[in-house]
């Protein structure tokens, strides 16, 4: 392309620059202010009032463990079908779209999805008396059933965060030319061995960014709880949410909101160290 | 008019020189091949000429006016791109009425180019298919149709049949010759293929390392390199180059004494076409020991190596000579090119 | 021949098995949308049904519709539509003109552009809404769909510059080329060769931007009150609401994006290859 208009790149993303300067960098730079300064002055004082309330610490656990708990599922459930889907060929694009269903559902929805489940009078319930395993309608959601309460929500999770980790894989898979796999299997490299040593290594770019989002998304957690849980289930978005919209105490929602992005950058930075992507070592 | 004056042209990409001051003049209606290895600055050179790249100084000039700073739909040129560059969301007739519809020729007009170039490279049974029904030949055809519907002043031509199998690309390369033929246009053909520059050109400008190393017609190129870079990208097999000790103005091979041109130092290379030689008894001629001999139906092919330096053969098909052997060579005294070991440049042909 | 039938049977039976592991996925998928529909359709005494079949019984479209005639509800839906129209719009408006930037240019300060979109990946965006309230009170923007828009685009913006930036390569440079050669100017170039090639590829991108705004539940709440999208509606009235308001609720807001995501199945993959990398 001719570059006699030097000026020309510049013009065309300067309005996404300036968007993003407005309504991303200068937000981000007030909520670190705002998390950590008081009346104008810098102050530890928001941070301090959310390390001393009564849901932080539970907010904290509650947010990682949820995190552990979903995100090598998905990676794991992502990975059988983009294999199981490699080995078919009529009806592929049918069952790849059944999957991505999941993608255009927001976190609140799945919630309902699931809350029509897990309710009461829902259909776990009403499984579980079919097959006697219960006598009564029991309460799976409440803050007395705090470990149900998590798997219903961790489920919930799986089930919609999915998706997306399943179609970032699948695309990555669909760039792997198949003569690698047949040229392993040639040298009589099993199944097992094929996935392990070759196939898992080449996706190592989309396994990178799937985890990242996955992650980033999974400290972002909220609607799906809020659904789910109420508050019976403290996380971090959800407090808050509701530090912000309850108590009026914009510092504090600030203070976390800045912990949620200390985190999700921690992790991305993590994540870009562990699983090393080296152009070179790829097709 | 549009003979075409390229006039001190460089390029620059930030340190590297693409294009060193390159100076050429094409005469109108004439056919010129810019050969050379990738990278040597041929595609860059057409690129500029077309205005899809603009050079870092000098000027160029169609007909007697300058197009430097032109956009590129002001220099009344067409041209043909490597992967041809058909519109897939247009039919065949769309795509060969695009230059004309541009230049806003009423529809009758542009009905009679289109079919005009259709019928003249045979693809008047596609004009309403889409360009991805259709195969590489095939689309190649309509690349040149629609750079000949615009009837240009000047065609640019960037390696247009490298994508085609082998057997269409001969097929391509002699119809492209009686088209253009027939048309008369002023061409610039880029091509790395010294034979599709053999066959197609009126002259030929062979580049190297973005300098023109020698222009002129294919069979001046051919046996008379300037450079010793011509000669070994020339030809197959290339040119052979055997250094060799100047004694009195001559060189002795073998019983033979060659002269050699005035100017010359205690050596000189000896370049030598392969088939520029008869086999003659071992004592008579230079000596070369055969490491291989290739039997190829319409010749011999030799390679082995002349006074310790490697070198490639051809000798008519009926001679007995099998890998091994040692031979001796008489070199076809017409046919022999000099050149300076230090420079690398011919010595210009001479009576002696 | 006996080796080959067993050949055949061990390869029968490995079908099997790969196709029920497919089926029993698609199940895990499709079985709880099919429930949550149930529960919208059965009205109240379908949430109170006990033991429940799972059956598609009792089913009506009476409870779904007196659903929408809530107080709130079809106005959140259009305030939703809205936003999500915002988001499509700005999104592609400011994000494609950067992708064709990023796909067709080098010029200094590119990979610098490219860290700031790649950095948006790394933050949770919807968490900005919480100090931009103050700002957006101050501009008047508080509480209307154009700042709900404006923090969605926030989100929008750097998966549509990305995912432009695919499709813009895709379109052969030399396409262009010839178009500029054959008489056009770049601006006749671009609107004749390259929008009508990009074009599917721009219109999914502009389907993923509506169901990224019309998913977020987070900003959308934060920055409204009464002017409620549709998620920040249901998030503040789910806990007086009765139980089949919230499946009707969950259903109205499953239907549209997954109807936009059958319209654009094709193109998921190559993007989602696309703005991974």
């Amino acid at each position: 392309m001719t570059n006699d208009r030097p000026w020309l790149p510049y013009a065309l993303i300067l309005p996404s620059v300036a968007f993003l300067a407005l309504l991303f960098v200068v937000p981000l730079v007030q909520t670190v202010w705002l998390a950590l300064s008081e009346n104008g002055a810098p102050s530890l004082a928001n941070i301090r009032t959310m390390a001393g309330d009564i849901n932080f610490a539970r907010s904290v656990q509650n947010t990682f463990l949820l995190a552990l708990a979903v995100i090598p599922v998905q990676i794991a459930i992502a990975l059988a079908m983009g294999t199981l889907v490699s080995k078919i060929g009529a009806g592929r694009e049918t069952i790849l779209w059944i999957w991505t269903i999941p993608l255009g559902i927001s976190d609140l929805a799945a919630g309902m999805v699931w809350l029509a489940i897990l309710q009461n009078t829902g259909y776990l319930n009403s499984l579980l008396f079919g097959l006697g395993l219960i006598e009564r309608q029991t309460a799976w959601l409440t803050y007395q059933t705090p470990v149900a309460l998590f798997i219903g929500i961790a489920i919930a999770e799986i089930w919609r965060g999915t998706a997306i980790v399943m179609v970032i894989i699948v695309a990555g898979l669909n760039q792997v030319p198949k003569e690698f796999r047949e040229a392993a299997e040639v040298f009589g490299a099993g199944p097992w061995t094929r996935f392990w040593r070759i196939t898992l290594p080449l996706i190592r770019p989309a396994l990178q960014s799937a985890l990242i989002l996955r992650t980033v998304l999974a400290f972002e957690v909220f609607a799906v709880v809020y659904a789910l849980g109420g508050r019976n289930f403290p996380v971090l978005v959800g407090e808050a949410y509701a530090w912000q919209n309850q108590n009026q105490n914009y510092g504090v929602a600030a203070a976390y909101a800045v912990l949620i992005m200390v985190i999700s950058l921690a992790a991305t930075l993590v994540y870009l160290k562990i699983v090393k992507v080296d152009p070179e070592r790829l097709p | 008019m549009a003979n075409i004056v390229i006039d001190r042209i460089r390029k620059a990409f930030g340190a590297f020189e693409a294009l060193k001051e390159v100076s050429l003049t094409i005469n109108d209606g004439e056919f010129v091949s810019l050969l050379g290895p990738s990278g040597c600055g041929k595609t860059t050179l057409l690129r500029i000429i077309a205005g899809l790249e603009t050079a870092t100084a000098g000027d160029i000039r169609i007909g007697d006016r300058s197009i430097i700073g032109l956009p590129p739909k002001e220099r009344g040129l067409a041209m043909v791109f490597q992967n041809y560059a058909v519109f897939p969301h247009m039919t065949v007739y769309e795509n060969v009425a695009f230059g004309l519809r541009m230049q806003k020729a009423d529809e009758a007009r542009v009905k009679k180019q289109v079919e005009k170039a259709a019928g003249l490279l045979h693809i008047e049974p596609y004009l309403d298919r889409y360009p991805n029904k259709l195969s590489g030949g095939q689309r190649q055809r309509v690349a040149v149709a629609r750079a000949l519907a615009v009837e240009p002043k000047v065609l640019l031509m960037d390696e247009p049949l490298s994508n085609l199998d082998a057997l269409l690309r001969l097929e391509m390369r002699t119809e492209l010759k009686t088209v253009l033929q027939a048309a008369g246009t002023t061409t610039i053909y880029v091509t790395h293929d010294q034979t599709e520059a053999m066959g197609l050109s009126d002259r030929i400008a062979v580049m190297h390392g973005g300098v023109v190393e020698q222009v002129g017609d294919p069979v001046e190129i051919y046996n008379h390199p300037a450079t010793r870079f011509v000669g070994g990208f020339i030809g197959n097999p290339p040119m052979n180059f055997i250094t060799v000790p100047v004694e009195r103005g001559h060189v002795a091979a073998g019983a033979e004494q060659l002269s050699v041109p005035q100017g010359a130092g205690d050596s000189v290379v000896l370049g030598l076409r392969g088939e520029a030689v008869a086999l003659v008894p071992r004592e008579a001629g230079l000596e070369m020991q055969v490491r291989v001999a290739e039997p190829m139906g319409s010749h011999l092919l030799l390679t082995g190596s002349i006074q310790g330096q490697p070198a490639r053969v051809v000798l008519p098909p009926s001679e007995a000579v099998r890998s091994g052997d040692v031979i001796g060579l008489r070199p076809d005294r017409n046919r022999i090119t000099w050149l300076s070991p230090e420079s690398g440049k011919s010595y210009p042909p001479s009576a002696a | 021949m006996s080796t080959a039938m067993k050949t055949a049977g061990f390869s029968s039976s490995r079908r099997l098995l790969l196709w029920s592991g497919i089926v029993a996925l698609c199940a895990w998928v499709i079985v709880p949308i099919y429930l949550v529909a149930i529960g919208a359709l059965g009205g109240r005494t379908g949430v109170y049904q006990w033991p429940k079949t799972g059956l598609p019984t009792g089913l009506s479209i009476e409870p779904f519709l007196l659903f929408l005639k809530t107080e709130g509800v079809v106005q959140s839906f259009l305030n939703s539509l809205g936003a999500a129209g915002i988001t499509v719009t700005l999104s592609i408006l400011l994000g494609a003109p950067a992708g064709y930037a990023l796909a067709r240019y080098t010029f200094p300060g590119k990979d610098g552009y490219r860290l700031l979109v790649l950095l948006t990946r790394a933050f949770p965006l919807a968490i900005l809404a919480l100090p931009l309230t103050v700002s957006f009170i101050r501009l008047g923007l508080y509480d209307t769909i154009v700042g709900v828009g404006l923090i969605h685009t926030v989100l929008a913006l750097p998966f549509a510059a990305l995912v432009t930036q695919g499709i813009f390569l895709g379109v052969p440079r030399e396409l262009e080329e010839a178009a500029w050669v054959f008489g056009c100017t770049r601006i006749q170039a671009f609107f004749k060769v390259v929008v009508p090639l990009a074009l599917p590829g721009i219109v999914a991108t502009a389907v993923f931007a509506f169901v990224i705004s019309w998913n977020e539940v987070f900003a959308a709440s934060v920055l409204t009150v009464r002017n409620r999208t549709l998620t920040a509606y249901l998030l503040t009235v789910l806990s007086e609401s009765p139980m089949h308001y919230r499946f009707a609720g969950g259903l109205l807001l499953i239907l549209p994006s997954v109807i936009f995501i059958f319209a654009v199945r094709r193109y998921l993959f190559a993007i989602w290859g696309i703005s991974s990398k």
